[in-house]
């Protein structure tokens, strides 16, 4: 008798990781926790191996390279060598092609992010594409974006070696046809969150230290049992493999001919062997719920090829034999409505689960990213945080409780489904599932016909259409290209000049603010934090390092009293914030965290005339004496009916000098029309987030976390580190004093002005701050020694300065002010002037003094 | 030549059947619906006749409306008439259901000729009568033989020789034309849809009829799942090495020499 | 009053399956009081009667028309003699012969008939229990009939042994068919094979989709060989053409029922396995110990077949 893998084998009672799920995910994880230097590690799945019927078992298994979005850019490529690593891909190359103007234009923006990702592409004239793929009809298309390095790849085969690296390595044992019935947890101090303590299943208990949850389609299903949410949804990808066909079975090959997305119908064509498998991404959407999917008892074909519903596919049919005559009298020799996973945001679900300390999440992952989302859990278990990429998009903490349900879950999913092969621009809103969470000045706004962007779950205003006026005061153009125009106002640069020239109030209300209270709250907030928490009445701005001492965050925290300490931050990093506060916590009950969020609204009253608008609410010093920069001042404000108590806080981050109001929640709306009456003879003006956000920002420099911030970048590249380093300890502190003793650093974060915006049809462009690269004068993109690419970060117009503005990192050495460079925007070249490592506006900080 | 197959929506065979909690059917939520196995090999055979002799093809079905899925994949392989007996329910007993075939074959040969072979699948994948086919056939006295594995027409095309394949061997039965036969899985071997045979599929006019055939003697009270015995297994070893432990046990039954 | 057996023979060979029909009559008769009767059709089957007294019909009606068998000839048979037997029920064993002979029968006769049964309470109205889904299901149901007409599922009920010295009562009934009854009989056979089929063999070796190739079954074949066995194999590997659709065990294939099945490289999808279940014994050969056939066999042997059933065969 053997001592593994028999049915009736029982499992441990007692592991340090239990991996669920044995699909590409699971089983790649499991292979670089071994090389990490894990032991004790058990794999589960409740289907057989070496494929368990999830979603691995019919991915189409292939991996374009080039995508906008970093993350998924670069995990994809580093996904493709880690299966060239073990050998399991063949470089078939693959080509999209166009049957549309807008799609041309969008082979230009994806030339764009090919240069910045590294990756070799090319456009093809329809001509160029029928050589390469001759039985392609190129009189239905306009062109092709070629990619030499599109990979097909046996996933399957590759979970196998990482699963088997992990057997000889570290002795993991593994668990076939073993369900899980419940994941057990206990409460954790302080918190509130509760802790993994086993996985029970029907082959027996295993106590666990970790508990990583990688089933695919069934995640939150087994999330659940320990009361933790995975937002994804199980939705439907339906391909048919027809053939055979001679062209095909004459190259005797799994793959020979390139790989063809036919992007305007969203659909793909790939030859595997003699057969030509047609995927498509433009039927309605379909979900699931995990409970729906059958077992593997149950399944025809496997739990994740569910039946295939032929009328959902009908219209892909014409579609692909227009581009593909053969394919018509081919035999649809099989066919499936196969699963996928779905999240919210289209971003995957990595890292630690919010509600469950040790139960990790490395869920809606697909095959092209598996290997290198599995090294980032890997990572992010050993080392506190992932190491190969930041991966803020992709972490499970982003999301808040109204994106965890199921109807938003369910409805975001449905609505980007169909942008799978969507030309979706980076300022994209989402049609459904709006006005979650609104300000407490929401019918204000409206009343000033706000254009509202969503951010995560919050409506804030991005430009108030009552402002419209100021256009035509300061002669403000539209932009000349639609795509430049899209999710853009002219509006926003009236608002921004009228902030410089009188007042403007900015809602931001959407501000997460966590209260840190307790006798030891000021210890514990130095912890988290670079710079030395404030006395009591000032805040401090600063940085939270990772271990590795890259940017965590990057907010204002303030020192309420002696022992509360209030951390005020974006809503973008709220979750992964919040999170990061419960992870580090004191859990002896010396420190209690409170979201204050819903109670409290902060206003921004900047401008030139901001202290003469606040200055009629209210009789306290407004001076720099009275009310110097970073200071809290705790004061009354006049408003109609009586006064209400509000915090103000001196502090800008768009150039002039005004403060953060914070008031009760309930007393927003009174503090905003005190504002509005004070400052109806000062200009005052009602001031969207595109100049808060972008062009106020941008004219100063100020840098944003998760655009300019993150955690592959540390403080002195990102010109935030200061003189001196506190004494107290603090998260990533050893990882930045070494940083600090290595000298200069390699990049420095810089401010470039776009000197000819002209292209080369004479059109005027503006780049959208989406990783364009920055490149020399020969047109070279600009790595560093680690790999980092010089790229846009944000991109926007300077009203104030006149000229269009770039944040990137550069290599030091072209980082003195007025180098000459070049940015790729749709695949043509601009040139750009450095201005320096600070912003072009007011170099000197007058305003904020003045 | 005319040929008629008659084919049964079933829900799709190849995965463990659930029973609904009622029991009064299979939960085919999962599972997707087909023709049998045997029918579709009826319904290849159909149209290789046809490809072979000339003349048309229709398909025949009694069931629920959505039974137009299995008349339009008959379509998307060659066939190019369809008639669907919507009768609201699977649940017809098969006395019931060869009175309505016999019905709607009579008024589709009124109409458009009598059929020379009518095609039948020896038996339904779910419920198992084995006698719709026959009942039938018996109605329209037509000859009928069951189980058949392989078929040719005479040169005259007076008679159908079908083949049934038994132990040792093949019966060979000549049925005067025209005639009905159940055939088996294995006589064709079933072509899948071309992309533009399902396409044209969707232009098919269906003809739709009822039928007010009176139920038979068998009802169905409910479904249940066999009990299995479940034996633990003896793992005899592992690989090569377990060859020895394999012997023996041939031994012990009586099967080594 | 009694219960009727009709004896499915091949030119008057008795068929094995008849045996099961002759207990499952049994079952039927005990309930009733009555005696079982058999009906054998057909001159070629006049040595059979002792063999059906052996079996316990007490009497036994024979039909000695000439001719080979003919499923519409048969039926006609049983439909003619319903009337003048009155049996409280005919029961047959449900092989491709006896369930069309008792459907053609049903037909003439326009009474139901229920195939593949496993179980039956005889009444007024009889209970009955069937097998659908080729044996994953079974079908509770109720039979109303002036005559019940029923098979029995193959393999369902064990045969019995003959109780030795038995001497059958035999009755001759001359039935005169109508012309048209002799347009199916069976005008010519085939001999395919003279030895062991899949049916008949004490020993199957089977293969699945891990034997991988049509080339993958000589290992079978030299085993199948050395033990005295056939091969078969599951609908994959007829699906895949590495072997004719005659050797496919399964629901839409061949029900065997050897003394040993060896199933190698066999998932044990539902449809194989109904069709493999009556082998008394099963030894599943898989690399995957969790395997559906490895966790339903009696034996099993973990590891690659390509390993395992060579070092079998050489002892």
């Amino acid at each position: 008798m053997s001592e593994s893998g028999f049915p009736s084998t029982a499992v441990p009672s007692s592991a340090r990781v239990v991996v669920i799920g044995a699909g590409i995910v699971g089983n790649c994880l499991v292979g670089h926790l071994a090389r990490l230097g894990w032991t004790d590690m058990v794999l589960l799945d409740k289907g057989p191996l070496p494929n368990p019927g999830g979603s691995t078992g019919h991915a189409s298994n292939f991996i374009f390279p080039v995508d906008h979005n970093k993350e998924m850019a670069l995990l994809g490529v580093q996904s493709a060598n880690q299966y060239r690593d073990v050998e399991r891909s063949v470089d078939s190359g693959g080509i999209e092609v166009a049957r549309t103007q807008e799609r041309m234009d969008e082979f230009d923006r994806r030339m764009t992010s090919a240069k910045a990702w590294g990756v070799e592409a090319e456009m093809l004239t329809p001509a160029q594409v029928k050589e390469l793929v001759p039985f392609i009809n190129d009189e239905v298309i306009l062109g092709g974006f070629h990619c030499p390095s599109v990979s097909v790849v046996d996933s399957l085969d590759t979970g196998t070696l990482f699963r088997n690296e992990a057997i000889e390595k570290t002795g993991l044992q593994v668990f076939a046809n073993t369900e899980v019935l419940d994941v057990e947890t206990e409460d954790e101090p302080a918190t509130g969150l509760q802790k993994v303590t086993a996985v029970v299943t029907d082959k027996g208990r295993i106590e666990a230290e970790y508990v990583v949850v990688a089933c695919g389609v069934w995640s939150n299903r087994i999330a659940n049992m320990a009361g933790a949410t995975i937002p994804l949804v199980p939705a439907v990808h339906q391909m048919a493999d027809v053939g055979p066909m001679d062209v095909l079975a004459e190259t005797q090959s799994e793959i020979s001919y390139p790989i063809v997305r036919d992007m305007d119908t969203f659909c793909y064509e790939r030859q595997s062997s003699g057969s030509m498998e047609v995927g498509s991404y433009a039927h309605r959407p379909i979900l699931h719920h995990p409970d729906d999917i059958p077992s593997n008892d149950e399944a025809a074909l496997s739990p994740t090829e569910m039946p295939f519903t032929p009328d959902d596919f009908d219209q892909q049919m014409e579609e692909a034999i227009e581009l593909m005559d053969m394919l018509g009298d081919a035999e649809i020799k099989y066919a499936i409505n196969g699963l996928l996973s779905l999240t919210p945001d289209a971003m995957p679900c990595l890292g630690e689960t919010t509600e469950v300390r040790n139960l990790w999440s490395a869920a809606a992952v697909w095959v092209k990213e598996g290997p290198g989302m599995a090294q980032v859990v890997a990572e992010w278990m050993t080392y506190g945080y992932p190491r190969v990429i930041d991966a803020h998009g992709a972490d499970i903490a982003r999301f808040y409780d109204h994106e965890r349900n199921e109807d938003h879950i369910w409805s975001r999913a449905e609505e980007h489904f169909n942008k799978t092969y969507g030309i979706v621009h980076p300022a994209e809103q989402w049609e459904n599932r709006r006005n979650l969470q609104v300000s407490p000045l929401f019918e204000r706004q409206e009343a000033l016909d706000a254009f509202f962007f969503q951010a995560r779950t919050w409506e804030r205003p991005q430009w108030y259409g009552s402002n419209a006026d100021l256009v035509e005061r300061y002669g403000v153009k539209e932009r000349e290209v639609e795509w430049d125009n899209r999710w853009w106002s002219p509006i926003t640069v009236g608002e921004h000049l009228n902030m410089r020239e009188n007042c403007g109030v900015v809602d931001l209300s959407a501000f997460q603010i966590f209260e840190l209270s307790g006798p030891g709250a000021v210890e514990f907030a130095d912890f988290l934090c670079v710079n030395k928490i404030s006395a009591p009445g000032r805040s401090t701005y600063t940085p939270w390092l990772t271990p590795d001492g890259g940017f965590h965050s990057d907010l204002t925290m303030h020192r309420m009293s002696e022992d509360v300490v209030n951390v005020v931050t974006g809503v973008f990093d709220g979750g992964r914030d919040l999170a990061w506060i419960k992870k580090y916590m004191p859990k002896d009950g010396s420190v209690t965290v409170t979201d204050r969020t819903l109670e409290t609204s902060t206003l921004g009253v900047w401008g030139p005339n901001a202290p003469a608008v606040v200055a009629k609410l209210t009789d306290a010093d407004l001076s720099h004496e009275g009310s110097p920069y970073g200071s809290l001042r705790e004061v009354k404000l006049r408003v109609a009916g009586g006064e209400i108590d509000a915090t103000l806080f001196r502090i800008s981050y768009v150039g002039d000098s005004g403060w953060e109001i914070y008031v009760a929640w309930d007393d927003a709306v009174k503090l905003w029309d005190a504002l509005m009456e004070a400052g109806s003879d000062l200009g005052i003006r009602a001031t969207g987030g595109g100049v808060y956000g972008t062009s106020g920002r941008l004219e100063k420099g100020y840098r944003l976390q998760g655009a300019e911030l993150e955690s592959e970048y540390n403080p002195l590249e990102a010109g935030l580190a200061r003189p001196k380093v506190k004494s107290a300890d603090f998260i990533g502190k050893d990882a930045y004093l070494a940083a600090r003793a290595a000298g200069d650093p390699e990049v420095l974060m810089c401010t470039l002005t776009v000197e000819d915006q002209t292209d080369s049809q004479g059109r005027t462009r503006w780049m959208q701050g989406g990783n364009e690269p920055i490149c020399d004068m020969d047109g070279n993109t600009i790595f560093d020694s680690h790999g980092r690419v010089s790229r846009v970060t944000t991109a926007g117009y300077g009203p104030s300065v006149g000229k269009l503005i770039l944040m990137a990192y550069l290599p030091a050495a072209l980082a003195e002010p007025g180098t000459n460079l070049q940015v790729m925007y749709m695949n043509e070249f601009f040139p750009v002037t450095v201005v320096g490592t600070d912003g072009p506006f007011d170099p000197t900080d007058s305003r904020l003094k003045g | 030549m005319r040929v008629l197959v008659c084919v049964k929506r079933v829900p799709a065979p190849g995965a463990k059947i659930n029973i609904t909690d009622d029991g009064q059917a299979v939960d085919a939520t999962n599972l997707g619906h087909t023709m049998s196995p045997h029918e579709e090999c009826a319904l290849e055979l159909a149209v290789q006749l046809v490809e072979a002799h000339g003349g048309e093809s229709h398909v025949l079905t009694l069931g629920v409306a959505e039974a137009d899925e299995q008349c339009r994949w008959a379509a998307s392989i060659g066939v190019t008439k369809a008639t669907l007996v919507d009768v609201g329910t699977m649940g017809w007993d098969p006395q019931r259901t060869a009175t309505a075939l016999t019905d709607a074959i009579r008024s589709i040969e009124e109409a458009d000729g009598p059929f020379d072979v009518i095609i039948f699948g020896n038996e339904s994948a779910d419920t198992g009568g084995f006698q719709v086919g026959i009942r039938t056939a018996r109605a329209l006295d037509r000859p009928m033989v069951n189980a058949i594995k392989g078929v040719s027409i005479s040169d005259d095309g007076a008679t159908l020789e079908a083949q049934r394949e038994i132990d040792s061997g093949m019966e060979v039965y000549r049925l005067p034309m025209p005639c009905a036969i159940g055939v088996k899985e294995g006589i064709t071997w079933p072509r899948y849809p071309t992309m533009r045979g399902r396409l044209a599929s969707k232009k098919l006019a269906v003809d739709v009829a009822g039928s007010d055939a009176a139920p038979g003697g068998q009802t169905m009270v409910r479904l249940n799942r066999p009990e299995e015995t479940v034996s633990e297994t003896v793992i005899l070893g592992e690989g090569a090495a377990a060859a020895p432990a394999v012997v023996e046990l041939l031994k012990e039954l009586g099967l080594w020499s | 009053m009694s219960v009727l057996v009709v004896v499915e023979h091949d030119r008057g060979a008795m068929a094995d399956a008849s045996l099961e029909a002759f207990v499952f009559a049994r079952s039927i008769a005990d309930q009733l009081g009555e005696p079982v009767e058999a009906l054998l059709i057909g001159a070629d089957a006049a040595g059979l009667a002792d063999v059906c007294a052996a079996h316990g019909a007490v009497a036994v009606h024979h039909a000695p028309i000439a001719g080979d068998y003919g499923p519409e000839a048969y039926g006609m048979v049983i439909a003619s003699l319903a009337p003048v037997l009155s049996p409280s029920g005919i029961v047959a064993c449900g092989t491709d012969r006896g369930n069309e002979v008792l459907a053609h029968a049903a037909a003439e006769l326009d009474l139901p008939f229920v195939a593949n049964c496993v179980a039956v309470t005889a009444a007024d109205e009889w209970e009955l229990t069937r097998v659908q889904w080729g044996g994953s299901l079974n079908e509770e149901a109720r039979l109303t009939s002036t005559l019940p007409i029923v098979s029995v599922a193959h393999h369902a009920v064990d045969a019995e042994e003959a109780s030795a010295g038995a001497t059958a009562n035999v009755m001759e009934h001359i039935v005169e068919l109508p012309e048209w009854a002799s347009r199916s009989l069976i005008q010519d056979r085939v001999v395919l094979s003279e030895g062991l089929t899949l049916a008949t063999a004490p020993i199957v070796v089977g293969g699945g989709r891990g034997v991988g190739s049509a080339e993958g079954f000589d290992v079978l074949e030299a085993l199948a060989a050395k033990l005295g066995g056939v091969v078969g194999c599951s609908r994959a590997v007829t699906n895949n053409g590495w072997r004719p659709h005659s050797d496919q065990v399964g629901q839409t294939g061949t029900r065997i029922a050897p003394q040993l099945y060896i199933a190698c490289g066999i998932s044990g999808a539902i449809q194989h396995w109904v069709g493999a279940k009556a082998a008394k014994k099963i030894l599943a050969i898989n690399t995957d110990p969790a395997a559906n056939m490895v966790v339903k066999a009696d034996y099993a042997v973990i590891g690659d077949l390509f390993e395992v059933l060579p070092a079998i065969e050489q002892g």
